[in-house]
């Protein structure tokens, strides 16, 4: 009896399955019922593969190349009371809740822990044809839509976390924006977790914007009550031919938080995408973004910035695959690292066979305030074509004593000079928000935060001291 | 004005300045010419008040006050202004923002109200015109891209601003081209008033046709060895440091 349970728990290990995988293999199986039945047969037939793939990958752990910086067991190894699936009453809160960013002019949805929080209208039209609002709503209101790009590009042969979010997600959002078609404004997704219990949310966005359209998505997470949070999000984008697409995402979420997102920018011919990742703060944020150039002539940018003190951890993975020729990518990624923070960048630059007049260019800077501080940052280049410009940049240091001593030089004073050069570092990425009145906002954000003042948003519950 | 008694510095452990006395009084402006590596810049350095300099001696009075207790921004507030021989390139520090920052510093030591955005752009203009710098330059980053010229343009728009009441120019003509040279060298002569003065540093005697100085001195391996009216500088356009050198060398 003894040797045949020594046997399983050995046949375990070789499977590679951790205690922690097990975990969210039970928390699966007793939630798959209740997700099944809300969700439409479409976004259904994807679960049980998706979680076999999860099975076999597992949660990710420190032997994962990309994730060789991110020790997740200190959200993952926790006994979460729920995994979310609303009530009613959820979406109260999330209908007061009001963004206090000025002058933002936004089409504005708010999701309540990944999900649509309105019982009616969960789809709503905007000018040009465009459609907002639940994928949930959309996967059956616009099946055709759903089914040609979900799923298709949020694929992952390492991170099992991206299978466990299709295994498990039931909502998030959904944008179309048809051929042609452009709004005057963006669209906001605010993103509450809010619960009286430790919770685990996973969701889903879909946006798909067609040939010769453009959006610009602004999206924003918060936490509002100070329990233990453990977020997995995917956002799958199709970004058609000659379409422009921008995706901006604002990340202020309390210590006790953890986030996750997985961004798969699936990009046509001639189009262009950009994505921006600023972190103002966080317990443990890992974001992924993938952006694949799947045709001639496509521009991507990816962007980053994130302020981290505490305990915090901050990790930037950054996929660019150059699949066509003639494309352009550029990353920019910088992190300024105070107390005992400590954080990741990892920038992969994949130029294929054939992709001649690739141009392909990364830097990532980073500024430790302190001895404690630790940053690795690891870029890594695999080209295989002969035609190609690249190039990448990686420091890690403190600020420029030259540069401090000239602006002391002038009368200002030490602590007001690192602030300027503080500042100026992070402004160089807060610059290619395009919108104006956020970018402000982050301006304003970037420097309360520097200042040693929470840059919490003024409806923010949350006190992370 | 300034008092320098027996000054002497180090470098890493490695002396540099060895016993420098100079005395600036109020209106005077003083050329301290030297070859290369004689310790020119790292007086600079000391009266500026950079940490990499180690003072190991001798004392530094500035209008009655102990120059060496004070920071570099004090030293600044209180009328000193350092001319860079390499100004500092900062990326994502407009000039704009910049000088409004200094300015205000100086107007808050002095007890002054800070200046509104009009008569700050309005003082901008008018010192902008004064030193003939591009207003474009104005526009970007602290010297982010600038020429040597326009770097150093720069620096006399700041000292404009500023108003110093001493002013130490540190090589401001190297790397400067005849035009530039003149416009830089106007510039100071435009904000000379009665009442301050003026220190010099430079290897060549070329800016000293249009800055005149009262008093030359010449510096040679960490002290003053020579120290004369503006006749000085021509003598050592025509002949060169050689000849002080070895009348040094001769002595020691």
């Amino acid at each position: 009896m003894t040797g045949l349970k020594k046997r399983l728990i050995i046949r375990t290990e070789m499977n590679g399955t951790s205690e922690v995988t097990n975990y969210y293999s039970e928390l699966y199986e007793a939630n798959i019922k209740k997700i099944t039945d809300d969700s439409s047969s479409y976004i259904n037939s994807f679960r049980s593969s998706a979680f076999e793939e999860f099975r076999m990958l597992g949660v990710p752990t420190r032997k994962n190349e990309a994730y060789k910086y991110t020790n997740l067991d200190l959200f993952f190894k926790h006994d979460y009371k729920t995994y979310f699936i609303p009530e009613k009453t959820d979406f109260e809160k999330a209908e007061d809740f009001r963004c206090d960013v000025t002058n933002l002019d936004a089409h504005g949805i708010v999701l309540m822990n990944g999900f649509y929080p309105t019982i009616n209208g969960k789809l709503r039209e905007l000018p040009g044809g465009i459609t907002i609002g639940s994928l949930n709503e959309a996967s059956r209101k616009f099946s055709g839509i759903v089914e040609k790009h979900y799923s298709k590009y949020a694929k992952s042969k390492t991170d099992g976390l991206v299978h466990l979010n299709t295994a498990m997600a039931s909502d998030g959002v959904f944008v179309h924006v048809p051929r042609g078609a452009r709004l005057s404004k963006p669209v906001q997704v605010v993103n509450l977790v809010d619960s009286d219990e430790d919770t685990f949310n996973q969701h889903r966005n879909l946006i798909v914007v067609e040939n010769n359209a453009e959006l610009t998505i602004i999206i924003c997470d918060h936490t509002l009550s100070p329990r233990k949070f453990l977020t997995n999000a995917v956002t799958e984008i199709h970004v058609g031919e000659n379409a422009r697409f921008n995706i901006i995402r604002v990340q202020n979420e309390h210590n006790n938080a953890c986030k996750i997102t997985h961004t798969f920018i699936h990009q046509e011919r001639n189009s262009y995408a950009s994505s921006a990742n600023i972190t103002l703060h966080g317990g443990l944020v890992r974001n992924s973004t993938y952006h694949y150039l799947g045709g001639e002539g496509a521009e991507t940018n990816s962007f980053g910035l994130f302020l981290a003190d505490k305990w915090q951890h901050i990790d930037n993975f950054v996929n660019i695959d150059h699949a066509f020729p003639k494309c352009t990518s550029n990353q920019l990624f910088k992190g300024v690292l105070d107390e005992m923070a400590t954080g990741a960048f990892n920038g992969r630059i994949y130029v294929a066979p054939g992709a001649q007049g690739t141009q392909a260019y990364q830097k990532n800077n980073n500024i430790l305030l302190t001895d404690d501080a630790k940053m690795d940052t690891k870029p890594q280049l695999e080209i295989f074509a002969d035609d190609v410009k690249c190039s990448h940049g990686a420091t890690v240091g403190q600020l420029d004593d030259n540069a401090l001593f000239y602006l002391q030089s002038r009368g200002i004073d030490k602590r007001q000079a690192r602030l300027m050069l503080m500042f100026a570092f992070a402004h160089e990425v807060i610059q290619n928000v395009n919108v104006e009145a956020l970018r402000e906002r982050m301006d304003g954000l970037v420097m309360q935060r520097l200042k040693g003042e929470l840059s919490r948003c003024a409806s923010c519950m949350v006190k992370c001291g | 004005m300034l008092y320098i008694k027996d000054l002497w510095a180090s470098i890493n452990g490695k002396t540099i300045l060895k016993g420098i006395s100079l005395d600036v009084k109020p209106g005077e402006v003083h050329a301290i010419m030297g070859p290369n590596g004689s310790g020119k810049s790292t007086l600079a350095a000391v009266l500026a008040g950079r940490e990499f300099v180690k003072v190991d001696e001798g004392h530094v009075t500035y209008l009655g006050k102990n120059l060496l207790d004070m920071s570099p921004e004090e030293r600044s507030r209180e009328g000193i202004f350092l001319g860079f021989q390499y100004p500092i390139e900062i990326p994502g520090v407009s000039m704009v923002n910049f000088m409004k920052t200094a300015v205000n510093e100086h107007r808050k030591h002095k007890g002054l109200d800070q200046l509104s955005a009009s008569d700050f752009l309005k003082l901008m203009r008018e010192k902008k015109e004064l030193v003939e710098i591009d207003s474009k330059l104005a526009n970007r980053s602290v010297n982010e891209g600038f020429s040597g010229g326009e770097k150093k343009k720069n620096e006399i728009f700041q000292m404009a601003m500023l108003e110093p009441k001493l002013a130490i120019l540190d090589e401001t003509d190297s790397g400067l081209d005849i035009d530039a040279l003149r416009i830089v060298a106007n510039g100071v002569n435009k904000l000379k008033r009665p009442d301050n003065s003026t220190i010099v540093i430079t290897h060549y005697q070329r800016l000293l046709d249009y800055i005149v100085p009262d008093v030359v001195h010449v510096l040679y391996d960490g002290r003053i060895v020579k120290t004369s009216g503006k006749e000085l500088a021509l003598e050592l356009e025509e002949k060169g440091y050689d000849w002080i050198k070895k009348e040094v060398d001769n002595q020691d």
